[in-house]
C-alpha cells in the first residue's frame, strides 16, 4: 500500500471484515507559534477510520489553529504530524487535499443561485467531446450528485434546486458530499452545528454518523459537548492553546466533559465578582449552584 | 454499495414537493417576465396597427432589434457574471472607425482593418478585464473610464487621420463589396428582405445558450457572478472568466461595429454615446440580475425584442416617438421588480 496516501482499500476493509481501526492521522506533540505568541503546543490526537475524534474548546482556545496545521494552511514549529504513520508537513491545502485531507469550512464554499449539481461539481465539472465542442455530462453529473446524497442519507427533492433554497444543515451535508465525492478519507468540520438551531443540528450530527459509517475519519470540532458527545469517539479538550484533556468515549460521560469544558474555577471567579457588585443576588445563587455541581462531577473543589 | 436511485427524470414523489406542471416550471425561469411582457406588447401592437404583423413590418423590427440584441448577448453573460461595462456603446463605434480609419490611411484591403479592429475590440475587453481583476475597483468606475477615454479617442483620432467628424468613405476601396456581403446584406426569405444581422443575432444566442447550460465555462460564470469567493475556494479561474466575459462583449462589439461601417461606407466619430444602456436595459428586462449570478441569453435577446418592438411599433402606430423613451422607462422598471421578487422568492425561499 501507498503509505503516502490514504487509499481506498483501509476504508474499504470494514466489508469483510470487522473494521480494524487504523490511524489515517495522528499528531504528537504538536505547537504552533505566531511571533512569540503561543497559539498552540503539545497536542496529540489520532483519527482513525469510521472514528469520529472531537475537537471541544472555546473561542480562542487553539481550535482555528489545529485545523490549519491539519488542513495545510499553516506549518506545525514542534511535534509530528503523521498520516497513516509516516511524517508529513502540509505546505499547502492542495497537499492535504491530495493526502485525503479535505476541510469543511463554516461558509461552506457555495454559490446560493446555482443549482445543487452545479454546486457539486463547481469546479470539477465532468466533460465529454473534444477541443471546442466539449460539453457538461449534465447527466451523469446529476446522476452523481443524487446518488452520492443519498449515500448521505440525504433524500432530495430537486438537484436543479437552487442550493439557497436547501436549509442550512443540507447545505451542509451538500458540502460534506462533495469532499467525500472528490476523495476526502479525513474529514474536517469547522463548528458545522455553530448557526444551526437544534432539529438542524441532528440532521449534521446524523450526516457526521453517515461519513463515519462509509469508513471516512472525521474531526468535529465544535464548541458544544452536547453535540460532540453523542458522536464522537474521541474527545481532545483545548483551552488557551493548550491540550487540557484527551479522552476515550469509554472513559469520560457527558456531564463530566461538561464540566471540563465549563471550567470550575472561571464559574467560582464569575460568583465571586458579581457578589462584589453586590447586586443579583439570585444571579449569584444560580451560579454558585453551578459551581457545587461542577464540583461534584469532577470530585475538585473550588 | 446497494442505493436504490431515482432517476432526476422521474423523482419519486415526495410530499414536501408539490407537483409543479410545466407552466409552473416555466414561471421559475428568469426570462419569464420578459416573455410575457413581450407577448402582451406583441398583441397590443398588432391591435393597434394592422401594418405591425406584416411581414416587411416583422423583418424590420427583428433588424431593430438585432442591432441591440447582438450586444446584448455579451451583456447578459457578462452581468451574469456579475460585472458590467459602460464602454460598449462607444466600443462598438471604435471598432468601425478602426477598420475604415486604418484601411482608409494605408490604402489597405479593408479585410486588413477588419482584422485589425477584431483585435482591438478584444484588446478593449482584456484591457477592462484586467484592470477590473488588478484594482478591484467596481466595473461602473473602470468601464465609465473607458468609455470617457474612448469617445475622446474616436473624436479626436477621427479628426486627426480624417480631418472631420466622420470617417471617408470607404466604398471604393478593395474588399469593400466583400465585406459589406458579409456584414450588412440580407437574405430573402418568402420575398422578405431579411437583414443577416437577424441571423448573428440569433447564431450568438445560441452558442451563448449553449456556453452557459452545458460547457463549464458556463458553470463558471454564473458561479463567479453568484460568489466569486465561494467560485474561487473551489478552484474556479475567476479572473479569466472575467476577463473573458469582458472580451466577448469585445467580440459582439466587433461585429456591430462592422455591420455599422458597410451598412454605410461612413462612421460618425460621435455616435454610439448612450447606447451601452440600451445593451444593458435589453439584459435587464429579460432577466439577467444586476448583482450577478442570475439570468440567460435568450432573455437578453427577448429584452433587445421588446425594444425593438417598441421602437418600431410606436411608428407603425403612428403615435409621436417621443413617447417611447417613457415606454422604455417603464418597461425597465416593471422588469426589474418582477427580477428582485424571483431572486427573493430563490434566496430567502
Amino acid at each position: 500500500m501507498n503509505a503516502k496516501e490514504i487509499d481506498q482499500q483501509t476504508l474499504l476493509q470494514k466489508e469483510e471484515v470487522p473494521l480494524t481501526p487504523v490511524h489515517l492521522l495522528s499528531l504528537d506533540g504538536v505547537a504552533k507559534h505566531y511571533g512569540n505568541i503561543i497559539a498552540l503546543s503539545d497536542v496529540t490526537m489520532a483519527v482513525d477510520n469510521g472514528r469520529v475524534t472531537c475537537v471541544l474548546g472555546d473561542n480562542g482556545a487553539g481550535k482555528s489553529t489545529l485545523i490549519k496545521i491539519i488542513a495545510g494552511l499553516h506549518q506545525h514549529d514542534a511535534g509530528t504530524l503523521k498520516v497513516l504513520d509516516e511524517e508529513r508537513r502540509f505546505t499547502s491545502p492542495r497537499d492535504a487535499l491530495d493526502a485525503g485531507i479535505a476541510t469543511v469550512y463554516q461558509d461552506l464554499a457555495v454559490v446560493p443561485l446555482m443549482p445543487i449539481w452545479r454546486n457539486f461539481f463547481l469546479g470539477s465539472e465532468l466533460t465529454s467531446g473534444f477541443g471546442p465542442f466539449k460539453s457538461m455530462d449534465v447527466e451523469k453529473m446529476k446522476a452523481i450528485t443524487l446518488k452520492e446524497l443519498a449515500a448521505m442519507g440525504i433524500d432530495l427533492r430537486d438537484v436543479e434546486q437552487p442550493i439557497g433554497q436547501l436549509s442550512g444543515g443540507e447545505r451542509q451535508c451538500v458540502a460534506i458530499a462533495r469532499a467525500v465525492h472528490f476523495g476526502a478519507k479525513v474529514l474536517i468540520l469547522d463548528e458545522p452545528t455553530a448557526a444551526l438551531g437544534v432539529k438542524q443540528s441532528g440532521v449534521v450530527l446524523r450526516y457526521i454518523l453517515q461519513a463515519r459509517d462509509r469508513g471516512l475519519g472525521v474531526i468535529f470540532i465544535t464548541h458544544n459537548p452536547h453535540h460532540a458527545y453523542p458522536v464522537g469517539d474521541r474527545f481532545l479538550l483545548l483551552k488557551r492553546g493548550k491540550s487540557i484533556g484527551y479522552y476515550d468515549k469509554r472513559d469520560i460521560t457527558l456531564d463530566e466533559l461538561t464540566a471540563q469544558m465549563a471550567g470550575g474555577a472561571e464559574l467560582a471567579e464569575l460568583a465571586h465578582e458579581l457578589e462584589q457588585l453586590g447586586s443579583h443576588s439570585d444571579i449569584v445563587k444560580e451560579v454558585h449552584g453551578e459551581v457545587a455541581e461542577v464540583a461534584k462531577t469532577t470530585g475538585k473543589t473550588y | 454499495m446497494t442505493i436504490t436511485q431515482t432517476k432526476p427524470k422521474s423523482p419519486a414523489p415526495d410530499e414536501r414537493v408539490a407537483q409543479r406542471s410545466p407552466f409552473q416550471k416555466l414561471l421559475g425561469r428568469p426570462e419569464v417576465g420578459a416573455l410575457a411582457g413581450a407577448i402582451v406588447l406583441f398583441i397590443f401592437f398588432a391591435l393597434v396597427s394592422p401594418t405591425f404583423t406584416q411581414p416587411n413590418a416583422l423583418a424590420t423590427i427583428l433588424y431593430g432589434s438585432s442591432t441591440i440584441g447582438i450586444m446584448a448577448v455579451g451583456v447578459s453573460l457578462l452581468m451574469i457574471g456579475g460585472e458590467f461595462d459602460l464602454s460598449t456603446g462607444v466600443a462598438v463605434i471604435t471598432s468601425a472607425l478602426t477598420a475604415s480609419l486604418f484601411s482608409w490611411y494605408f490604402s489597405t484591403n479593408v479585410w486588413v482593418g477588419v482584422g485589425l479592429a477584431l483585435v482591438v475590440s478584444l484588446s478593449i475587453g482584456f484591457i477592462n478585464g484586467w484592470i477590473l481583476m488588478k484594482t478591484k475597483l467596481p466595473s461602473f468606475i473602470v468601464t465609465l473610464a473607458t468609455f470617457l477615454m474612448l469617445t475622446g479617442l474616436n473624436l479626436g483620432l477621427t479628426r486627426l487621420i480624417g480631418g472631420g467628424v466622420s470617417s471617408p468613405s470607404i466604398s471604393n476601396m478593395e474588399g469593400f463589396a466583400p465585406a459589406r456581403a458579409v456584414f450588412a446584406s440580407s437574405v430573402t426569405i418568402g420575398g422578405v428582405d431579411v437583414k443577416i444581422t437577424v441571423f448573428y443575432w440569433f447564431a450568438l444566442v445560441a452558442v451563448a445558450t449553449w456556453v452557459l447550460m452545458r460547457t463549464r465555462v458556463g458553470n463558471w460564470i454564473f458561479a463567479v457572478g453568484g460568489d466569486a469567493n465561494a467560485a474561487r475556494a473551489v478552484g474556479v479561474p475567476v479572473r479569466a472568466t472575467k476577463i473573458g466575459l469582458f472580451m466577448a462583449v469585445g467580440f459582439c462589439g466587433w461585429i456591430l461595429g462592422m455591420h455599422n461601417l458597410f451598412a454605410f461606407d461612413t462612421v460618425q466619430s460621435g455616435e454610439g454615446v448612450g447606447n451601452e444602456f440600451l445593451y444593458i436595459i435589453a439584459a435587464v428586462i429579460g432577466g439577467c440580475l444586476l448583482t450577478g449570478g442570475y439570468g440567460s441569453a435568450i432573455g437578453g435577446a427577448i429584452g433587445a425584442f421588446i425594444f425593438g418592438m417598441a421602437n418600431k411599433g410606436i411608428v407603425y402606430a403612428q403615435w409621436n416617438p417621443d413617447w417611447f423613451k417613457f415606454f422604455l422607462g417603464l418597461m425597465l422598471l416593471l422588469a426589474t421588480i418582477v427580477n428582485l421578487i424571483v431572486k427573493r422568492r430563490t434566496e430567502l425561499k
